[in-house]
């Protein structure tokens, strides 16, 4: 029996209390794969609206944080792309959804300026771009001209990983990792979602990915629900089943 | 079929060591073609090493590549985080990316990710490999749905990234972006030379030893 020694592990309800109408919600995953399964399914029954979410994609329309957009929850994405979820652009296209795009290496260096506490990063990515550069204060640096991209916080974060020990010290699982340490330390309250809740000192600290530190809460999966995306959403032609 | 045979001569561009990165679509096919070159390849969401696709029934669900299908590693792989997977973009350390296009111009500059009013699926991670990858190799049709080029002076569509692309590869033609221009080296059967200059809405030289592949 693992000992809660720091009072960090709690229920999934107790978990999703702190998601509230209008907050900012940012999750780790990719395509949905790596976002936190069991707590976005209690977010959408608890039933909160009004979110800011902030994330690598919209996912698909019944993986990740794809059914928080289709039941319209959402009120503006920060995402890099949203292609997977043809309901996130419809949204888009009536003007239910309000979508900031940011390229993806952009969006995920912002997240980690927001969580490393540094005031914007400078990038020469759509430098000259026509719309991505638009109201983007420019900088010269050396001669070279950079984008002033601004940090990426959230009132809450979510992530997915493998093992949690009690202090809240995060290991991940091959590629479903992505974006997850990233947004776990960019979260005024971090919640993460782990398989196995393990006791301390059962983690080698070589192989700690998130300190626990940036980690306020941990709560136990009930399992991933990914495992056949790739049937669900594409045909045997590999076309995307849109 | 078109999109086989687009991917097999992008894979002729790839040697033994490099580090690739393939977008989604015609590219995920190139490694179908590799024989047994020793590819490293990379993905958005933090794998370098990709191998093989799983068989059924083997698929791992925490691993998968940046368009979310079941993969393999090979040995001497590694997993990253996201921001680790732009900086070797960012680096340039990616030798080769093989992207899709919407439109290509003569100087090289790639639309790829939005038509306006029709489709916005979001650029994903297509400007950074676009601007900061060693060699860009696009592959696409020759022409779109209602038979326009796709082949341009001037790109029409929001841009992905300015004079990036080195290499355009369609199922009517290999043509090469030089200072100089639009270069065509190699004609795919059974078009010739005054198909693909027809259906190119861009100046294109025609090279001295230009190839007609069978």
């Amino acid at each position: 029996m693992v000992r809660n020694e720091y009072g960090k592990i709690i229920s999934i309800e107790q978990a999703t209390a702190y998601i509230t109408d209008g907050c900012s919600l940012m999750v780790g995953g990719f395509g949905g794969i790596g976002s936190p399964p069991s707590l976005l399914q209690a977010i959408m029954e608890r039933g909160v609206g009004e979110l800011t979410l902030i994330c690598n994609d919209t996912a698909f329309p019944h993986l990740g944080v794809g059914p928080l957009i289709c039941e319209g929850r959402v009120k503006k994405a920060i995402v890099s792309h949203i292609g997977s979820n043809p309901i996130a652009g419809q949204r888009l296209h009536d003007g239910t959804l309000d979508v900031e795009f940011c390229p993806q290496g952009v969006l995920v260096e912002r997240i980690r300026a927001g969580g490393a506490g540094l005031g914007g990063i400078l990038v020469d990515i759509g430098v000259d771009h026509e719309w991505l550069g638009a109201g983007k204060q420019v900088i010269e640096v050396n001669g070279k001209r950079f984008l002033l991209e601004q940090p990426l916080t959230a009132d809450v974060s979510i992530v997915y990983a493998k093992k949690a020990d009690p202090f809240g010290n995060l290991i991940y699982d091959k590629s479903a990792r992505n974006t997850n340490p990233l947004v776990a330390m960019a979260g005024m309250i971090t919640i993460a979602e782990v398989e196995e809740i393990v006791p301390l000192g059962a983690l080698d600290p070589e192989a700690i990915v998130t300190p626990g530190v940036f980690v306020n809460y941990i709560v136990q999966s009930n399992g991933v629900n990914w495992k056949w995306i790739w049937e669900e959403n594409v045909s045997p032609s590999g076309q995307r089943k849109n | 079929m078109g999109r086989e045979r687009i991917a097999k001569r992008a894979a002729q561009e790839l040697t033994d060591g490099m580090v690739v990165n393939l977008g989604i679509g015609i590219p995920s096919l190139i490694p179908n073609f590799l024989g047994d070159k020793r590819i490293f390849f990379q993905a958005e969401n933090g794998v370098l090493g990709i191998g093989k696709s799983p068989s059924k029934g083997k698929e791992d669900p925490n691993l998968c590549n940046a368009a979310g299908y079941p993969v393999t590693v090979v040995s001497g792989a590694s997993y990253f985080d996201s921001a680790t997977a732009f900086a070797m973009i960012r680096k340039g350390l990616i030798d080769v990316t093989v992207l899709g296009g919407l439109q290509v111009s003569e100087k090289g500059d790639l639309a790829n990710w939005m038509v306006p009013g029709k489709r916005v699926p979001g650029v994903g991670g297509g400007m950074e490999l676009a601007q900061k990858t060693k060699k860009v190799i696009v592959v696409m049709s020759h022409v779109n749905k209602d038979g326009e080029p796709k082949i341009v002076s001037t790109c029409t569509l929001p841009l992905t990234a300015k004079r990036c692309v080195d290499l355009i590869i369609t199922d009517q033609a290999v043509i090469e972006v030089t200072d100089e221009g639009l270069l065509l080296t190699e004609v795919m059967a059974p078009y010739d030379v005054e198909d693909v200059v027809r259906q190119t809405a861009a100046p294109l030289r025609v090279a001295a030893g230009v190839k007609r592949v069978e």
